[in-house]
């Protein structure tokens, strides 16, 4: 009898539910004829003062100090302050939480001269102390405030391992003054001290929240964290404390995550985000076409590359890179692919780099002189067996569609009788083959630059101390070694920039890799949006963002 | 009925036990290191070993899979490599959020499927039949990336009728109390964003919908045809009801059980597979977490979300199971 009861309820529950269906869609059918209300306006009257962000990805964690991820560093940027900063929109050092330094003559010790009077978001003051704390943290393999599972890598990686420091020592010498006591000269100290890893971060918060910190951060930057939904969003809200006068000029910062670059960009059409990241370059005429938009361009800081892996016969005869080198068609690449945004790399560093090396010329786009050199190599008939080309799986600001650009670069390799095959395994596997170099025998690969120091490009990316690791090319130069390390503890920064010009000369020699291009990534805003600038090291600050 | 509820619950467990072996082994056949993909290219070769030594990736897989079920069996779903927070703490949100899409998606898909599938029936050969069958048809093929970035391009950048992504208005945010935002947003009494949150569930519901929805109308027209070709519904015609009550009274009660099968289907494999939509509409679901847990080789968050999606599925079986009794009470409990 229940059942019975229940079958029928349930037969009329779904009834009325479809006669209702049929009737609501007709009333909507009827009367609709203005916009429906509620929707995010397209456009804003008033003034506005809540930007929001449309990005690719979330935040892995927002401690800056235990991420290696950019994404994760963009909101870093906004909480954290370090000791000192980069000039808006530029590589350049200026003063951060630290006003001045002073450096002593052997290039050993730092000191800094910190501002006073700052607060973190929690209200406690930042000092001496704080620097130390933190400095501590991350070098101390067993700080108690290292927590499960966390690793400071960036530290690790500017400062050096456990078992090589570069820092010996920070010490608070007054309230306001802090020094640093090195181990041995580093010459780009100040432009790591600068990076966002290197955030200062309240200690009692640390003390405090323990391991959420990582999800509730507190630093002195212009935005105050206030709420983290992962995967959406995260949302900032204006630090009223701010040591930079009048800054932040926005009140509330809202970063969302939405994967799809088309769907981010129909989002920000539709105005439910202000500005955007990594527009498709397919898109470029649409946002160029809508007077409600504008585009606002990252300068270039990237270099995107083919790499060849010394491992392989023959590619570790310098005259096949060559020929190879000779019928790559850059211009033709980015004309096809980059919709313009980029410009042929002729070395491993952007040109907007102090230390570049200007005087170089790139191997012309010549398949003679290539079919020239592979004859002296002893392959007058091109190559013998096919090559094993790795493409990328995955876009990259430098590189939106690898998979296109190796089909073109196949193309042109044909010509001069090279046989290539194209893979592109998934991306984890895609890095472990190319770090192995067993089964590639060029790679395409490409680096973002991390601090604005020609170190974290050639010495990072080229040198044998780099193997295993981002030397995937296992390429081995001794002169380039000893010239790239002599760099290093060099504190003249002219005597540096000369170093670096004779390594970009042996590196063209050599041809490790063929540099394709250095592109410029293209973000999109709403027309009214002011004061963003673009850093070209790829996380900015938005306090001085603000919509008229 | 209850010792059938309890029998079936413990059928599930070797069904849960068997996936875990499953998911377990495919993932550990993955070639590649996960440190390199967890850490990134810039992080250093030694926190690389580090991270292999304290998830025990260098140990032999059987003891990797043991703990990892001596955890689970005391409610430990363990800790996402990627984001170092607990799974069974940062799972909640993402499940909520695919949950609310999901029962979105397949209100609308059962609402138009059967109601289509009744008219074809009905009109069985008419042209409104075939049009159904050739937009179901249609509807099945659709790929749903093109469906959804299509969907957005219209009804959001054109017509500025509806929001194109994400679960709210984020310049008016929603606060979570059950995670389900159209509950939520009743619970606060905040009707005006009980409108804003349904409207963000349109677009998304739909192009996730529309391949249950065909297949559902599919269903349901050649169910609703062979019962309506019985002699009880001819019993009922011959008594002079009207058409509405032969169809919603009688008809549909006996043709609903195969439909029914489609439908919990449906809503399993919606829960899983609703990553494309989920990107699309930047919707912050399970789906798109354990997408992401994939790519960056969180190995304890794409064993344990799948784990969880399976559970659900299984458990709509069950519901569905349950509801063939309610519908036809001859099915009995052995």
């Amino acid at each position: 009898m229940r059942k019975k009861w229940m079958s029928s309820f349930l037969t009329l529950a779904l009834s009325t539910v479809l006669v209702l269906s049929g009737c609501s869609s007709n009333e909507e059918a009827g009367n609709s004829p203005a916009p429906a209300e509620g929707t995010d306006p397209p456009t804003e009257t008033a003034a506005q003062d809540t930007m929001i962000m449309g990005r690719g990805g979330d935040s892995v964690a927002l401690d800056p100090a235990i991420v290696t991820d950019g994404e994760s560093l963009k909101i870093g940027h906004q909480v954290f302050d370090s000791l000192l900063d980069y000039k808006e929109g530029e590589t350049e050092v200026v003063p951060g939480l630290a006003e001045s330094w002073e450096i002593s003559a052997d290039g050993l010790k730092y000191t800094f001269k910190l501002k006073s009077g700052v607060k973190f978001h929690d209200g406690t003051d930042f000092n001496a102390e704080a620097v130390v704390f933190n400095f501590n943290r991350w070098s101390d393999p067993a700080s108690e405030y290292k927590f499960e599972g966390d690793s400071f890598d960036y530290y690790d990686s500017m400062f050096g391992p456990e078992d090589g420091r570069v820092i010996k020592e920070v010490k608070a010498i007054d309230e306001t003054t802090v020094e640093f006591t090195l181990n041995q000269p580093q010459a780009p100290f100040l432009q790591n001290i600068a990076m966002t890893p290197f955030g200062i971060a309240s200690p009692t918060a640390i003390q405090e929240k323990k391991e959420n910190f990582k999800s509730e951060p507190v630093g002195t930057g212009p935005f105050v964290f206030v709420e983290w939904k992962r995967n959406d969003s995260i949302t900032l809200e204006k630090n009223p404390n701010y040591w930079k006068e009048g800054l932040p000029k926005l009140n509330k910062v809202i970063v969302r995550s939405i994967p799809d670059n088309t769907a981010r960009f129909n989002a920000l059409q539709n105005g439910e985000i202000d500005v955007m990241e990594d527009l498709n370059p397919d898109d470029l005429s649409i946002l160029e076409g809508n007077s409600e938009l504008q585009k606002i361009e990252r300068p270039p800081f990237n270099v995107a590359y083919i790499g060849f892996n010394f491992k392989k016969k023959p590619f570790d005869d310098v005259k096949v890179r060559q020929a190879l080198n000779h019928a790559v068609n850059k211009q033709g690449i980015i004309d096809a692919f980059f919709a313009g945004q980029a410009q042929p790399a002729v070395n491993p560093m952007p040109p907007t780099l102090w230390g570049y090396n200007d005087a170089i010329e790139d191997y012309p786009y010549d398949l003679e002189k290539a079919k020239a050199l592979l004859a002296e190599a002893g392959f007058p008939d091109g190559l013998p067996d096919p090559v094993t080309f790795y493409a990328m799986p995955v876009s990259r600001p430098y590189m939106p569609d690898g998979k296109k650009v190796a089909e073109a670069i196949q193309a042109d390799f044909e010509k001069i009788g090279v046989t290539v095959n194209i893979e592109s395994p998934e991306w984890a596997t895609y890095l472990d083959d190319a770090k192995a170099g067993e089964k590639d025998d060029l790679y395409m690969l490409g680096w973002t630059g991390d601090n604005g120091d020609p170190d974290n490009f050639l010495y990072t990316l080229l040198d044998k101390d780099a193997i295993p690791g981002n030397n995937r090319s296992f390429y081995v130069n001794e002169e380039l070694h000893v010239l790239l390390t002599d760099a290093q503890k060099e504190t003249d920064q002219d005597k540096r920039a000369e170093l670096y010009k004779q390594a970009q000369v042996i590196i063209k020699e050599d041809a490790p890799w063929i540099p394709l291009v250095h592109t410029t990534p293209i973000l999109a805003g709403k027309a009214n949006l002011k004061g963003f600038v673009p850093s070209p090291l790829g996380s900015e600050s938005y306090a001085n963002a603000y919509f008229e | 009925m209850n010792s059938y509820i309890v029998k079936r619950i413990l059928v599930l467990l070797p069904v849960l036990l068997g996936m875990t072996l499953i998911v377990f082994s495919i993932i550990h056949a993955i070639p590649g290191d996960p440190a390199e993909t967890i850490l990134g290219q810039k992080a250093t070769e030694q926190s690389k070993q580090a991270l292999r030594d304290q998830l025990g990736l260098d140990k032999p897989w059987f003891h990797q899979y043991f703990a990892y079920l001596g955890d689970l069996l005391q409610g430990d779903l363990g800790t996402s490599i990627r984001t170092k927070v607990p799974i069974a703490q940062e799972i909640v949100p993402y499940l909520t959020a695919t949950l609310e899409l999901t029962m979105a998606s397949m209100l609308f898909a059962v609402i138009i499927g059967v109601n289509a599938g009744i008219v074809s029936a009905w009109k069985h050969n008419s042209w409104f039949d075939y049009c159904c069958m050739v937009i179901a048809l249609v509807g099945v093929s659709m790929p749903i990336f093109w469906l959804g970035l299509m969907e957005q391009w219209l009804f959001a950048n054109k017509l500025h009728w509806l929001p194109s992504i994400g679960r709210m208005n984020a310049r008016d945010p929603v606060e979570a109390i059950t995670g389900l935002y159209v509950l939520d947003t009743m619970i606060a009494g905040r009707w005006d964003q009980l409108w804003t949150v349904t409207k963000h569930l349109i677009l998304p519901s739909v192009a996730l919908g529309t391949i249950p929805m065909a297949v559902i109308a599919r269903m349901t027209r050649s169910s609703m045809l062979e019962v309506m070709s019985s002699d009880y519904i001819r019993t009922a015609k011959a008594k002079g009801l009207g058409p509405f009550f032969v169809v919603y009274g009688h008809a549909l009660k006996n043709a609903f059980i195969p439909v029914l099968t489609v439908i919990g289907i449906q809503t399993g494999s919606l829960l899983g597979g609703a990553v494309l939509t989920e990107t699309i509409f930047a919707w912050p679901g399970v789906g798109r977490y354990i997408y992401e847990a994939i790519s960056s080789r969180d190995y304890p968050v794409i064993q344990s979300g799948i784990l969880i999606v399976a559970f659900f599925f299984v458990l709509i079986n069950l519901i569905v199971d349950l509801l063939y009794a309610v519908f036809d009470p001859r099915i009995s409990y052995k």
